[in-house]
């Protein structure tokens, strides 16, 4: 009995804090992309330990979920910032403002490199963009206007000149923001070689993409999960197959894995950084206007997160696998930043 | 009946028909002994195959979590100059907490090694020491400001980088391109060890701090009391209301179609996947009674939820266990309906419940899904101090140290897996000790 009523009034005494807890806000809450996570993350310690604000509390919740979540609404119990590792879209735009999230600051924070990578023990593979469409993609054209399920088997079968060994590519799943970046920036790329399809952009652009960005599911692309950690592990184990992930885990397993040519071009800081590198793309977040003043250390973030010391060449966040931009780029930014300038476009 | 002679009164058909039966029950008695044995032998293999999994996942997690437990430091000899800390001399604590402490431990690193004079080798000499490192000195500062102007030895964490380089899990043969520690370093490091600046200690720090980025100043702390918070508000929440649920149920509810459908639906609900917990949790307390994300308080009242089937299904059993004869002897001296129960009934059927109590809370304990919803899974380096506070728990900082691309971070994730484990292992033996010592058969 005496046990009952304590935890109805526990219960109780929780229900009326908890008034108080929605209404007022001293920690600023960011959501969105996984890839953005380990960077952002890095910043909110720093800045929470360097300033006398608290630590900002970081979701990893992917782009698409942080963008829904950033959208809906202003008040405390939405999120102040969303990190994204592609832009916002107009749909998201609109959505935004629907529920009165009109100010939005963009800021581009630098690039991620993504990697097809295999086990040191094994050869390094240098591959163009159009054989890793053919390897990868569900339907391969044959001949003009026509496709067909890819035949491909080994790497041979995709060109003369690639070593006889069974395709097997260890990837993200469909829920990845890195599975939709490869499969755009790699696969479209070499899909748009050929004419015929890449004319069909204009003509009916959703068919055009499910030609381009359709993986394989015969079993050649294998879904290894979201862990990254996960692939990187198997292909050490397996020296056979390829791995799809992000630069920063080529950069901390150097000694395992190496990345494969891709048009030429190896995956490293620098061609990553010079735009070389072909599949690579930008990282951003996303500052809502409207809290800044109610939630205490917004500004302080966004100057933190853009100081030479975090994002530029020689910054924590190269050292945690962040590509940085340019220097023209890193003043944009740090300005619209400083200046919350209201600076989406699309 | 004689099998030993032919009997002459006819009955030789039946004494043969026995000796039959009796040779065909010793020819197949040996058949039924194999047969008894391999159906032991299969038990046994089960058994054995089961103990080698579970010593196999024992062994590989402990043995990579026990270089987590030390971690690599340095003696830094750090001169605290007035000017740099406190020109004024106010000791302001806002003055001395933001004062440039960078630059302290920069020229003390930079000291060990005058000849060093480049930017670049300057920039690799310094990134052996943690970044924890300056704050390590600001603390010390903040503590005791007795010591500016003074010369102090302080202990801080090198990078972990170095650290997986003196544990040997970065290999010192491989090229130098290849790895994240440069031939340079490394020679910096060797001849650090032989000055007799480098100890390896216990690393306290992975049980005191809270969740970092950096592997060296990362702890467990944070999401163990995430943990203990989100478990607490599940016990004070599921506890009371499954027994009271029970009790109904078991003693004064009647037998129709509303409490038979009651009773399916309990045991639909213990089924339902847990991520559903947490969308309804996301729904109900977060959007529609407006509390905080990613606070103990709502993972507690999900989980809660998640927890009350396993809890009424064991207390109804419990109550069940107990003989009608204890309820039948207390109406006889008079018991009201209520005092059979709380002086007799449930005293009795309370070793049952707590049993089923515990092992409900080891699984919520465990449960990452639903709290994915409500925000849980998230980067807090605060240490939570109350049910409010944003917190995580310890599943999920397994789950995001598991997917961290620095090397460090994969013995951490085996300690913190190893912490997980210790208090599931505490909390099955407690319930079996309860058991144990309380239980009682009829």
């Amino acid at each position: 009995m005496f046990r009952k009523s304590l935890a109805v009034a526990a219960v109780a005494g929780m229900a009326l804090s908890l008034a108080n807890a929605a209404e007022a806000r001293d920690q600023i809450r960011i959501v969105g992309s996984s890839t953005v996570f380990p960077f952002s993350t890095a910043v909110a310690e720093q800045f929470g330990k360097t300033t006398k604000f608290k630590t900002p509390v970081v979701e990893s919740t992917g782009s698409g979920g942080g963008l829904k979540l950033f959208c809906a609404g202003i008040g405390a119990q939405h999120p102040d910032m969303t990190n994204a590792s592609r832009r916002i879209k107009k749909s998201e735009v609109e959505n935004c403002a629907k529920n009165g999230v009109t100010d939005i600051v963009e800021v581009k924070v630098g690039y991620d490199g993504i990697v097809l990578a295999n086990s040191k023990v094994s050869a390094q593979m240098k591959l163009t963009r159009k054989q890793l469409y053919l390897a990868l993609a569900k339907d391969i054209p044959a001949g003009e206007g026509k496709l067909i399920p890819n035949p491909h088997k080994t790497w041979k079968d995709v060109d003369a000149s690639l070593p006889d060994i069974k395709i097997e590519v260890l990837g993200p799943p469909p829920t990845s923001g890195t599975r939709d970046a490869f499969a755009e920036l790699a696969l479209e790329g070499g899909c748009k070689s050929f004419g015929w399809i890449k004319a069909m952009k204009k003509q009916d652009k959703k068919k055009y993409k499910a030609i381009c960005h359709s993986i394989r599911e015969d079993g050649a692309y294998v879904e290894a999960g979201e862990n990254d950690v996960l692939i990187v592990r198997k292909l050490e184990a397996n020296p056979k197959a390829f791995g799809v992930f992000g630069y920063s885990f080529l950069d901390q397993n150097a000694d395992k894995i190496q990345g494969s040519l891709i048009d030429g071009k190896s995956p490293t800081f620098e061609a990553i950084a010079d735009g070389s590198y072909p599949v690579s793309r930008p990282l951003f977040f996303y500052v809502k206007k409207a809290h800044v003043g109610s939630i205490p250390g917004m500004k302080e973030y966004v100057a933190e997160f853009t100081s030479e010391k975090a994002f530029g060449p020689d910054g924590y966040l190269a050292d945690k696998g962040l590509i940085p931009m340019g220097d023209k780029e890193r003043n944009k930014f740090r300005e619209d930043g400083a200046q919350l300038r209201n600076n989406i476009d699309l | 009946m004689t099998d030993a002679a032919p009997n002459p009164n006819g009955a030789v058909g039946g004494g043969l028909a026995a000796r039959n039966a009796a040779e065909a029950v010793r020819r197949s008695l040996k058949r039924r002994y194999a047969a008894e044995r391999r159906f032991r032998m299969y038990g046994i293999l089960a058994v054995a195959f089961a103990v080698c999994m579970l010593g196999l996942l024992f062994t590989t997690i402990v043995s990579k979590a026990v270089p987590a437990f030390t971690q690599t430091m340095i003696n830094l000899e750090v001169t605290l100059h007035a000017q740099d800390i406190d020109p004024q001399g106010t000791r302001d604590r806002e003055t001395l907490a933001t004062a440039n402490y960078r630059s302290i431990v920069r020229r003390a690193v930079f000291d060990l090694f005058p000849d060093v004079t480049s930017r670049r080798d300057k920039r690799a000499l310094f990134d052996m020491i943690s970044p924890g490192a300056v704050f390590a000195v600001r603390d010390l500062v903040l503590a005791n400001p007795m010591l500016i102007g003074e010369r102090v030895t302080v202990r801080v964490p090198m990078s972990d980088d170095i650290d997986q380089l003196n544990k040997g899990a970065i290999r010192k043969d491989v090229p130098e391109a290849e790895r994240r520690v440069k031939d340079k370093q490394i020679a910096w490091f060797e001849r650090l060890e032989n000055r007799g600046a480098i100890e390896t200690v216990f690393n306290s720090t992975f049980f005191t701090a809270g969740d970092s980025r950096e592997p060296e100043l990362a702890g467990i702390r944070g999401a163990a009391m995430g943990s203990f918070f989100t478990m607490l508000v599940t016990l004070l929440v599921s506890f009371p209301l499954a027994v009271a649920a029970a009790i109904y149920l078991e003693e004064f509810a009647p037998v129709n179609k509303w409490t038979q459908t009651i009773e399916v639906n309990i045991n639909n609900l213990a089924a339902v996947p847990s991520i559903v917990f947490g969308l309804l949790g996301l729904a109900v307390f977060i959007n529609f009674l407006g509390m905080p994300r990613s606070a103990p308080v709502v993972g507690g009242l999900v989980l809660a939820l998640m927890t009350l089937p396993t809890i009424i299904i064991a207390a109804r059993s419990a109550l069940k266990s107990v003989p009608p004869s204890i309820r039948e002897a207390a109406y006889g001296l008079g018991a009201s309906p209520l005092q059979v129960i709380a002086h007799h009934v449930l005293p009795l059927a309370m070793p049952g419940i707590l049993t089923g109590t515990i092992i409900g809370m080891a699984q919520a304990l465990g449960e990452t899904a639903p709290l994915l919803m409500i925000g849980m899974v998230a980067f807090i380096v605060d240490v939570p101090h109350g049910a409010l506070d944003p917190a995580t728990v310890l599943p999920v900082q397994i789950y995001l140290w598991a997917d961290s691309p620095e090397r460090a971070f994969v013995e951490r994730t085996s300690a913190a897996i190893c912490v997980l484990l210790g208090f599931l292992i505490l909390m099955n033996v407690s319930a079996v000790l309860l058991r144990k010592r309380f239980e009682r058969k009829w």
